[in-house]
Order: structure tokens, then C-alpha cells, then sequence
């Protein structure tokens, strides 16, 4: 028989590394960003500085996605806001 | 809890915020935290080198030395940076922007001096992301007067509730990006040195400082100073 509070937890940390799925998308969009940015680089080498500082920019902020996925697992993991509903 | 699990290794991994001193304000149970005297630290640190600034620059010399090369170089990086994206604007914006680049840059590298970094703490991200909306919405208003809030029922009024959304995504998810990409860096960490033997943590963790700590930190101070230029160059660009 599993008490409550220890199926909460177990379920908890599954949910967390759930959660860290979302990191898949911005690996994927900063990997296109940055490729992208070489071949600009590439084909104009003068303009780099610019190319790096928009592609800085734009990584950021595909980055937030995962970082909201982040957020999620560490309020699972070390603010679990379930385990006082029981 | 090992002996329990034979097999695994017990990380005793220490990242959280720890209250230091506790005080009662109305009632109220209140912890002077780690992240308190991260700050008092880094505000002291910044503070020191400010006031070295100023008194090389009074008496700047034709040649620069060392430190004189780098305080010029530092302002006139942030100038260019502020004039690339707000072009004449720039000159009243350029003390706002220098003073949160550095004041991130030194919370975000004072996990090198084995700080709890401030910027991983949400209450302090939280007021940067809301000084900056405060900053992009007094500009808009400023700027456009009774127009900013019509601007909201463009171009079709239906779409006013996902404008209102979109106003107030601004501070959420600039705070929540420098929080989470320092929080992580911090946990990373921690877990790190919870797992070594105590031979190796000499050394082998300075690798990942250079990662975790100085290039994800410059990265999201750089990243930070850039959005709120954009948010704001957004509001106060002629058409």
C-alpha cells in the first residue's frame, strides 16, 4: 500500500522531468538560428558583429519557452505546492 | 538515505536561499537571506569601483593607464550599444541602461566568488522586469499621450485582450529569462559540487564557472540591457 504524500512525491518528480521536455524546442530554434546565422556570416563577413548580436537576441528569447518548462520543474521539485492539498 | 539505496551516491546539494537573521516586522516572521548579502556585497563591490572611477577620470591623464582604458572602453561600449538600436534617443536612456548592465553583470559573475548569485532569486528579477515596464509604459505615455492606450484597439478592437496580454508579458518574461537561465546555472552547479569527492572539486568546477557563470551571465546581462532598449526604442520611435 503507497500513502498519499509518497505517490505525490513520486508523481512530482516524473512531472518534473516531464516538464523538461519543453527543453527540445529551443534547443531546436537556437540550433536553426545559429545556423542560419553562419551562413549569413558566411556570405557577408563584414556584417558579422551585427549577425551575432541579432542571433544573440533572437535565441533569447526562443529560449523562454524551456525556461518556463524550468520553472515548472523546480516549483515541482522544491516548492511542490501539491503536497498541502492532501 | 544511502544506506537505504546501496548503490547510489548522495548528492548534498546546497543551492537554496538560506535565511541568515530573523526579524519581526508587524507580525510578520522575516529572514534576512543569502541573497540580502549577495547584494550588500556586489552593491559594495560596484560602489568601490565606481568611486575609483570617478576620481581617475577627475584627473584623467592623456595617456591611459589600465584602469582609466578600461572605465572609457566600458562607457563607450554601453554608448554604442544604446546608439546602434535608439539612434538620437540614446543620450536619455544611456544612464539607465549602464547602471542595470552593470549592476547584472557583477550579481550574474558573483557566483565566482562563491555568492549565491542575486539574480537567481525571482524577488530580485521580478523588480528589475517591472522597473522596466514601469520605464516602457511612462515613455509610451509620454511619448504618444491618450494614444498609447487606443494604440491597445488597433488595428481591430477584438484583438484588445491579447494586446493587454502582450503589455503585460513583458516584465513576466524578461524576469522569469534572467531567472531561469541563472537559477539553472546555480542548480547545475550546486548539484556539481554536491556529487565530486572533495579532491576534485579543486579545479574541475572552474571549467563550468567559465560556462555557467561568466558566459551564460554576460549573455543574459547583454540580453536583458537589449529587450528593455527594444521595448522602450518600440514606445518613443517616430513612425
Amino acid at each position: 500500500m503507497i500513502d498519499g504524500r509518497a505517490l505525490v512525491l513520486a508523481c512530482s518528480a516524473v512531472g518534473a522531468g516531464l516538464a523538461m521536455i519543453a527543453g527540445l524546442g529551443p534547443g531546436i530554434g537556437q540550433g536553426i538560428a545559429a545556423g542560419h546565422a553562419a551562413a549569413a556570416v558566411g556570405r557577408n563577413p563584414g556584417a558579422k558583429s551585427d549577425i551575432t548580436s541579432t542571433m544573440l537576441l533572437g535565441q533569447a528569447v526562443a529560449e523562454t519557452t524551456g525556461l518556463y518548462g524550468f520553472a515548472v520543474a523546480i516549483i515541482l521539485l522544491f516548492a511542490n505546492p501539491l503536497i498541502g492539498k492532501l | 538515505m544511502s544506506g537505504q539505496f546501496p548503490g547510489m551516491i548522495l548528492a548534498d546539494a546546497d543551492f537554496m536561499i538560506h535565511g541568515v537573521f530573523r526579524y519581526t516586522l508587524f507580525g510578520q516572521e522575516l529572514y534576512i537571506t543569502t541573497t540580502h548579502v549577495a547584494m550588500f556585497i556586489v552593491t559594495i563591490i560596484i560602489l568601490i569601483i565606481m568611486i575609483c572611477a570617478h576620481h581617475t577620470m577627475k584627473h584623467a591623464k592623456q595617456i591611459p593607464g589600465t584602469f582609466q582604458n578600461i572605465i572609457e572602453m566600458y562607457v563607450q561600449t554601453i554608448d554604442n550599444m544604446v546608439a546602434s538600436i535608439m539612434g538620437k534617443n540614446a543620450r536619455r536612456f544611456v544612464n539607465y541602461i549602464c547602471t542595470i548592465f552593470m549592476f547584472i553583470l557583477f550579481c550574474n559573475l558573483s557566483g565566482l566568488l562563491g555568492l549565491r548569485p542575486p539574480t537567481a532569486d525571482y524577488g530580485v528579477t521580478l523588480p528589475l522586469g517591472l522597473i522596466t515596464f514601469a520605464l516602457v509604459q511612462g515613455c509610451g505615455i509620454a511619448k504618444n499621450k491618450g494614444k498609447h492606450f487606443t494604440n491597445l484597439f488597433q488595428p481591430v478592437p477584438i484583438l484588445f485582450p491579447i494586446n493587454l496580454i502582450g503589455e503585460f508579458a513583458v516584465p513576466l518574461s524578461l524576469s522569469l529569462r534572467l531567472f531561469g537561465n541563472i537559477m539553472s546555472g546555480t542548480v547545475m552547479m550546486g548539484l556539481i559540487y554536491g556529487l565530486l569527492p572533495i579532491f576534485l572539486k579543486l579545479g574541475l568546477p572552474a571549467a563550468l564557472h567559465v560556462y555557467f557563470d561568466v558566459f551564460s551571465g554576460a549573455i543574459q546581462t547583454y540580453v536583458f540591457c537589449m529587450l528593455t532598449m527594444v521595448y522602450i526604442n518600440d514606445k518613443i520611435a517616430d513612425e
